[in-house]
């Protein structure tokens, strides 16, 4: 065993070294930069349309001495209120003038984008719009009427705030989406390095590297070294994207989302979740290293791994759908089936404080992913040191499941 | 005591048998020379050999235990399909090799750079392989293969692909090592290079071995062969000669007799044959593969591989 830690420790370092030195690291530390900047510039952008397409406007067709106080009265309130309390309002018509118009017609009018239209007066304001506009601006209007008929009668009171996250009758409705957000994030990241992993063995076996590997240490090893390889780097990717994070918000200011707290407390939801992420990952990780110990090239393991990744997505799926069935029959499948076992158990511990059923899946999942590994290299062994003439009498059979005959 | 024996060793690859019921073995210190053609199963039966796959049937021991790996720390292999991480400076791949095998990255790297050295090659251990010429990289490959100081180097087709130069400084190496005391077994399907370097060889074809011990008792198995010149094409002595003598121009070619070349040369003396030239070839190794392996299997191993010196 402790040979088997030694030499799988050789393997991690070269793999773990080679990998932050070349320059796909960098890629890998830009990824997911690369949604947020564009998520960032299309929010922004689509904010800045949506915000000059959308900013709806309050056309008065009123006599011009009430416009006047109905303007006032808004420029008033609006020093207690804040600025963009009211919406902008235009004076756009005179009932008094000549060519007076139906207000449907100002509505009409494109370029001063009214939502409503107030007539008749003061006393008798009349909104018209449609019924969403009315009952958004309908309020306001009165109050803005209220204090032009008579200021100072009304007298608004300062109000302090004190917002909470979550309250009780909405706590397992909200507990569900911090469930989700542990499940999606720990989906992607697995996601993301089970196929590094996997690409960085069938680039070994194409450099011919692995015979040597092979006899030099136990398979066991190689495939321990290279996975854990793996989880440094992402170890190593996490801490830089949360360091970025946390000094873009030092920087720029806002905060993280607000969630609500998940079930077991923060702590533990986020420990559980580093051990979740690192288990789902240790699974299919070993899972794609037997693949890749079936494979020669690239095409064959997109071929080979295209049907366990979507297997992966119908898991989690699954598990994303039994958040809501906690206890229920389904819920507690996902919990054991290994392959979903990370993410419905990150769904629990977002929901049910019980810490035990923790503990069984993690033991759980630990021996599955020995098993997955020990099968791994035991299919490697089986399959890939093949040489001469043996592999030539394979050589049809292995257009079905990639076997690599190697001269001898 | 053996280094190497194995016991009835089958491996199978979907009903094609590799390797067929294999007896072997190497004593520590030999330089042991595994001859076969291509597709013979000689790197099969190394990779089982070294525990790099396991057999169907039968038992090897490897420097005394049955558990090849647990012996890596002792052992160099170098694979016939050379592999290296085109990346690394030729000196961490020395000092990775060595890790593997069990020393510390630092004490590799600096035995790395002395057998760089060595090898005329300092001024590269700072290069990265994709650096390096094809030779060059061969090099630093069998460097990493020594550098923990094996009991047992295993090469499979070392010759394979070197040049005239460097075949020479690897056959040097493989005589250095065994000086030292190393046992040395390699694969060839070129006779040439068991002959100049093996004290025993095993013949190998169709994943059976039809021959295992030392170079000279596979030569013994062929009789001398005599090349005599007489100024007279008749006389008694004629009666002396073997019935398998050929005649050709004032040449006689016989194998010689099992009474020896004495009673041979008194009569062509006494007969007046007026012997010119008489020599006694004691046969080659590939003369007694040829006998050994058979005509189709001799044919196999002669035929030429591209770029290949022989």
């Amino acid at each position: 065993m402790k040979e088997i830690i030694r030499a799988a420790y050789v393997i991690a370092r070269r793999d773990f070294t080679a990998i932050i030195y070349s320059k796909a690291f960098i890629f890998f530390l830009l990824g997911p930069f690369f949604p947020v900047l564009i998520a960032v510039a299309a929010g922004s952008l689509g904010g800045q349309i949506a915000k000059e397409a959308d900013r709806p406007v309050i056309g008065l067709v009123l006599v011009q001495s009430e416009s006047n106080r109905l303007l006032a009265a808004r420029d008033l309130l609006s020093e207690t209120m804040g600025k963009t309390y009211f919406t902008e309002i235009k004076i756009v018509g005179n009932p008094a003038s000549q060519g007076a118009r139906d207000p449907k017609d100002y509505l009409k009018k494109k370029e001063d984008n009214l939502s409503v239209v107030v007539t008749g007066s003061l006393e008798h304001p009349v909104v018209t719009g449609t019924r969403q506009a009315v009952n958004q601006e309908k309020a306001k209007i009165e109050l803005l009427a209220g204090h032009a008929l008579n200021p100072g009668a009304i007298k608004l009171p300062k109000i302090n705030t004190d917002i909470v996250g979550e309250t009780a009758n909405n706590d397992k409705q909200l507990r569900i989406m911090t469930g989700q957000v542990g499940q999606i994030l720990i989906f992607f990241l697995t996601m993301l390095l089970a196929g590094m992993v996997l690409s960085n063995l069938v680039e070994e076996k194409s450099n011919k590297i692995i015979e040597i590997l092979a006899a030099s240490i136990p398979m066991d090893s190689v495939f321990l070294g290279k996975l854990f390889a793996m989880l440094g780097m992402a170890l190593l990717g996490i801490l830089v994207w949360s360091s970025v994070g946390v000094a873009a918000i030092q920087i720029w200011g806002g905060g993280l989302p607000s969630y609500p707290t998940p079930a077991v407390g923060w702590p533990i939801f986020i420990g559980l979740g580093f051990v979740y992420f690192i288990l789902a990952y240790l699974m299919l990780g070993a899972l794609f290293l037997g693949i890749g110990a079936m494979a020669a090239t690239v095409r064959e393991v997109q071929t080979i791994s295209m049907p366990v990744t979507m297997a992966q997505l119908i898991n989690f799926f699954f598990a994303s759908y039994s958040l809501t069935k906690i206890g229920q029959p389904i819920e507690q499948f996902a919990c054991i089936f290994p392959f979903s076992s990370p993410f419905a158990m990150i769904g629990r511990a977002a929901q049910e404080p019980t810490l035990w059923h923790h503990g069984v899946a993690i033991v759980g999942q630990i021996a599955f992913a020995i098993l997955l590994l020990r099968l791994g290299v035991m299919l490697f062994k089986r399959n890939v040191m093949k040489s001469g003439s043996a592999g030539k009498v394979k050589s049809d059979r292995r257009k079905l499941f990639g076997l690599i005959p190697m001269p001898g | 005591m053996n280094a190497i024996e194995a016991h009835g060793l089958v491996k199978q690859f979907d009903g094609f048998r590799a390797v067929d019921g294999v007896d072997l073995a190497v004593p520590e210190g030999s330089i042991y020379g595994i001859l076969g053609p291509n597709g013979a199963g000689k790197t099969t039966m190394l990779r089982v050999l070294l525990g790099i796959i396991d057999p169907d049937e039968g038992t090897r021991t490897l420097l005394g235990s049955d558990r090849p790996i647990s012996q890596s720390r002792n052992v160099g292999y170098l694979p016939e399909e050379r592999g290296l991480y085109q990346s690394m400076r030729a000196v961490d791949t020395i000092a990775f090799m060595g890790a593997l095998r069990g020393l510390s990255l630092k004490e590799a790297a600096t035995r790395g750079r002395v057998l760089l050295e060595q090898a005329g090659l300092d001024y590269a251990a700072d290069r990265q392989i994709r650096q390096l010429s094809k030779g060059m990289a061969q090099t630093v490959q069998l460097l990493g293969t020594i550098v923990h100081e094996p009991k047992l180097i295993v090469l499979d087709e070392p010759f394979s692909g070197l040049d005239a130069l460097n075949q020479a400084k690897l056959e040097r190496m493989i005589r250095d090592q065994a000086a030292k005391g190393v046992t040395i077994i390699f694969s060839t399907h070129v006779i040439a290079h068991a002959e100049r370097l093996c004290e025993r060889i095993a013949i190998i074809a169709k994943g059976k071995i039809s021959f295992d011990g030392l170079v000279s008792t596979a030569r013994d198995r062929l009789r001398p062969q005599v090349h005599l010149e007489t100024e007279n094409m008749d006389g008694p002595w004629r009666s002396a000669l073997p019935a398998d003598c050929k005649a050709e121009g004032n040449w006689w070619h016989f194998t010689l007799p099992e009474t020896g070349v004495e009673p041979l040369l008194k009569a062509l003396v006494e007969g007046k044959a007026g012997v010119r030239s008489l020599s006694i070839e004691r046969p080659g190794l590939h003369d007694a593969f040829v006998a050994i392996a058979g005509e189709s299997v001799a044919a196999e191993m002669d035929k030429p591989v591209a770029g290949e010196l022989l």
